[in-house]
């Protein structure tokens, strides 16, 4: 497979990004997802579909609000303004910020499954053999939910690799600093480089077969551990 | 009396179900919370671990309040040790990092060697395994153990026994005889099996609708004929007795409880050893006279104390002293006419059968 330097920017862009928002996510998406899976706050229902609305609206709309509360009259643009950093949009940190919130859902959703699979039950145990309800998530909820985790990471990661409508709308097509893999193979269609873009769209084929493969060939060995 | 009680006040209004419970348990022995599912004992257990929270509540334990108003101890700060219904072991831990879950957690001053604990449940050849490596009695085992681990002050079990089968059961039931007899601390135990309460409680507690419809001491409160404990064929009562003889010809011991002594096959349980005695209601019919020619080896003489309706309304069931020891026997209400029993009348009992639990 011969890739470009532009198509090699592009792929190695894609996966910082990736795993930069996935990294953000398991820190983010987790207290979310075990907040929804044990609480019986009647704001569970509406927190939920906030959460999972990336998963039904068009990336254009989503990608289009993100960019109207990063530009300088939005809430995020008069706080990097006050702070004294660049707005965000066009910049690598503004794809990261779209992109958290673009694949929450990814995260959110197996660990929220992951969670209530447990129960109460080894909770309750934990509770009651003296581990506080924080410590009893460490060493008995997360060991638990070990196979969601892995679920969720490589998911967010590949939707993140996926993504082309947010990144469109946020980052734009600036070599190096958003241009994603898949705006790249965009562009090389739009210019009629078929060649390239066959390589690059290969790539990313094979890459997230491998990644999904890996999940489902991994999760019935997880269920019976 | 604080100081040795438990004292326990919860209410608790769930849609479709309500607690209210005011009752005071012995501070020693095993304390069994019996009734039909849905009466609320499960939740009275949790409600003394912490593992729910009445709105309103008192709790005391030995005169330190763990829950009052505001004050509300959380379990893992309760000396307790708790099992469940199912093992509920933790799947990702050896047998042995079970074990040692909670005791690691505990204070050093108060932690000890649970050798003692692993031989008394025969769990030592487990300790490597996964639970899921294990039998239902085997996880069962565990479980108590590890609850034991921590060294508690109180031990809550609730209903051990109920997810096994019987045999299972009865793999089970002689550990926790022992448990009864060598620990020091108060054990409150869930059961809906008359079975298990006759063996191993000293003191019952009768729940019914999120109620306390009766609590007392086992004995007594077993020979109290007025109370509307709906044990249907299991009605009976428990002795405290002791093996006095042993009949080599016949195989046959001779069990003496304070009023009187009875004769049960010899299962050969040594001299001197005190034991329990259940005798179902039943199983004991009345007569005026001692007849000598019958079947029946035990026959003592006794002094009818009360009469009360059963169950069925052509039954009726007849407390009768046995010298300081109370019986009770079931008749039919005819029965009971023709032979004009009344209170203070003088009776023969005779027992068809005798059950001993060592």
């Amino acid at each position: 497979m011969i890739l470009s330097a532009g198509d090699l920017q592009a792929v190695i862009l894609t996966l910082e990004l990736a795993l930069v928002v996935t990294a953000i996510l398991f820190v983010a998406g987790t207290p979310i997802a075990w907040w929804l899976a044990r609480t019986k706050s009647r704001w569970k229902g509406p927190v939920g579909a906030v959460v999972a609305l990336p998963l039904v609206l068009p990336p254009s709309v989503l990608g289009f609000y993100l960019l109207l509360a990063m530009g300088p009259n939005g809430p995020v643009g008069h706080l990097t303004n006050a702070l004294g950093v660049d707005p965000l949009p066009f910049t690598f940190e503004g794809l990261v910020l779209a992109s958290v919130f673009y694949s929450l859902p990814f995260m959110v959703q197996p660990l929220q499954n992951a969670f209530e699979a447990i129960g109460d039950r080894p909770l309750e145990a934990a509770a009651t053999l003296r581990a506080s309800p924080l410590n009893a998530f460490f060493t008995v909820a997360l060991p638990l939910a070990l196979p969601g985790f892995l679920t969720a990471g490589v998911l967010t990661f590949a939707h993140t690799v996926g993504e082309f409508g947010v990144v469109l709308m946020i980052g734009g097509n600036i070599p190096g600093i958003t241009r994603v893999a898949s705006v790249q193979i965009y562009d090389h269609v739009e210019a009629l480089e078929y060649g390239e873009a066959h390589s690059l769209a290969a790539v990313m084929l094979i890459f997230s077969f491998l990644v999904l493969l890996t999940v489902y060939a991994w999760r019935p060995g997880a269920k019976k551990a | 009396m604080t100081k040795k009680h438990i004292e326990a006040r919860f209410l608790l209004n769930w849609p479709g179900f309500s607690l209210d419970i005011d009752l005071t348990l012995p501070g020693r022995g095993v304390s069994a919370l019996f009734g039909q599912s849905g009466s609320g004992k499960t939740t009275l257990l949790r409600c003394l671990a912490g593992l729910e929270r009445a709105g309103e509540g008192f709790l005391s334990f030995k005169g330190e309040i763990w829950q009052n108003g505001k004050t509300w101890l959380p379990p893992h700060r309760r000396p307790i040790g708790y099992v469940f219904q199912e093992a509920s072991l933790f799947p990702h831990l050896t047998v042995l990092n079970n074990l040692q879950y909670g005791q690691k957690r505990i204070p050093t001053a108060r932690q000890s060697d649970f050798d003692p604990i692993i031989d008394l449940f025969g769990i030592g050849h487990l300790l490597d395994r996964k639970p899921d490596r294990l039998s239902g009695g085997e996880r069962q085992r565990v479980g108590i153990a590890r609850a034991l681990a921590v060294n508690p002050r109180l031990l809550l079990m609730d209903e051990p026994l109920s997810a096994l089968d019987s045999a299972r059961k009865q793999e089970i039931l002689p550990y926790l005889e022992k448990l009864r007899d060598r620990l020091d601390i108060p054990i409150v135990y869930v059961s809906h099996s008359p079975d298990e309460v006759a063996r191993l409680a000293d003191y019952l507690v009768a729940m019914d609708n999120g109620k306390v419809f009766a609590h007392g001491p086992l004995k007594e409160t077993l020979a109290r004929i007025d109370l509307p404990i709906r044990l249907g064929e299991e009605t009976g009562i428990v002795l405290d007795a002791v093996v006095a003889e042993r009949d080599a010809q016949w195989h046959l011991a001779k069990l003496d409880f304070p009023g009187g002594s009875l004769w049960t096959r010899d299962k050969g349980i040594a001299l001197d050893r005190r034991v329990r005695v259940r005798v179902l209601a039943r199983d004991i019919s009345l007569a005026r006279d001692n007849r000598e020619h019958s079947s029946i080896q035990n026959v003592l003489p006794g002094q009818v104390k009360a009469i009360a309706d059963d169950e069925h309304p052509g039954l009726v069931l007849v407390s009768v002293k046995v010298g300081p020891s109370v019986l009770v026997a079931r008749l039919t209400k005819r029965a009971a006419h023709r032979l004009d029993i009344e209170p203070g009348q003088s009776v023969w009992l005779q027992i068809k059968s005798v059950a001993l639990m060592e």
